[in-house]
């Protein structure tokens, strides 16, 4: 079944990225499909590795846009301060707590600090992060912590 | 062309513009930000408001074909690698044992001395 489903997603992707659908370039596609699932099963009697997608899609789209306009928010003022004459920069490398369980939901978290700018991931230490902020002020503890909330709250809770 | 694709041209030339201009910035930001950390954050903006406005205005020039998928999945790609790579840049610093300039008043935090030896 899993088998299956990747050697869909494999073609389609194929499909997809070559846009062109003559026998022998769909054919190419198809042995490519086939060899990377040979290679798949080879590595599997190694190491049995899963990666555990425990997210609620539509919460995830909803995080995903809330995001963006954080990105926005945060370029405007990033912009604001490499144009402004006299640069005031306030730089502090400080811990943020993270209440995520599972190894995506850290990372989901960590990758977001790092995507809005004004603020770097650079650490990852058991029950915080260490985060650089190139414009400190108080209110920057407030915003990560509900950034916080918000990716715990895309996950499935339970233990992972 | 009618008043739809005229829009669509429009508006798909502001993002291009756009996300052109934060390039610039994130480029000017480089230069004028005075060390490693602060620069850091400046090539930031290109990652995100620069690829994402040029993304989206590409986007719209293509319409539905195949090379919007393809914007798409770049785009996907660009938005985990982007911030990923800026981390191990930065966490590379860290370790190394170069620490940001902190501002007056405040004092920066230290990570956790490592066990010499992984468990």
């Amino acid at each position: 079944m899993r088998t299956l489903l990747t050697a869909t997603i494999l073609l389609g992707l194929w499909l997809l990225m070559s846009g062109i659908y003559e026998p022998l370039i769909i054919g190419f596609g198809v042995g490519s499909v086939l060899i990377v699932i040979g290679i798949t099963k080879r590595m599997d009697a190694i190491d049995d590795d899963r990666i555990d997608v425990r997210l609620k899609p539509v919460a995830f789209v909803g995080y995903i846009l809330w995001l963006l306009v954080e990105i926005a928010k945060a370029n405007l003022a990033v912009t604001r301060l490499i144009l402004a004459p006299k640069m005031q920069l306030r730089q502090h490398l400080f811990p943020v707590r993270y209440t995520q369980d599972s190894d995506l939901g850290q990372v989901i978290f960590a990758n977001s600090i790092t995507l809005t700018p004004g603020t770097i991931s650079v650490e990852c230490e058991p029950g915080h992060f260490l985060v650089h902020a190139v414009d400190y002020s108080a209110d920057d503890n407030l915003a990560l912590a509900d950034m916080d909330r918000r990716v715990t709250r895309v996950e499935f809770q339970g233990q992972s | 062309m009618t008043v739809l694709e005229l829009i669509i041209e429009v508006a798909s030339w502001i993002l291009i513009l756009s996300g052109s201009f934060f390039v610039i910035v994130g480029a000017l930001g480089t230069l004028r930000f005075p060390d490693f950390w602060s620069r850091l954050h400046a090539a930031s903006i290109t990652d995100s408001a620069g690829m994402i406005l040029l993304m989206v205005g590409m986007g719209l020039q293509a319409g539905f074909t195949l090379i919007l998928v393809k914007l798409f999945i770049i785009g996907v790609f660009l938005f985990i690698t982007g911030p990923t790579a800026t981390h191990a840049v930065a966490n590379a610093a860290l370790v190394s044992g170069l620490r940001p300039r902190e501002a007056e008043g405040l004092h920066g935090a230290e990570p956790e001395p490592k066990p010499k030896t992984n468990p």
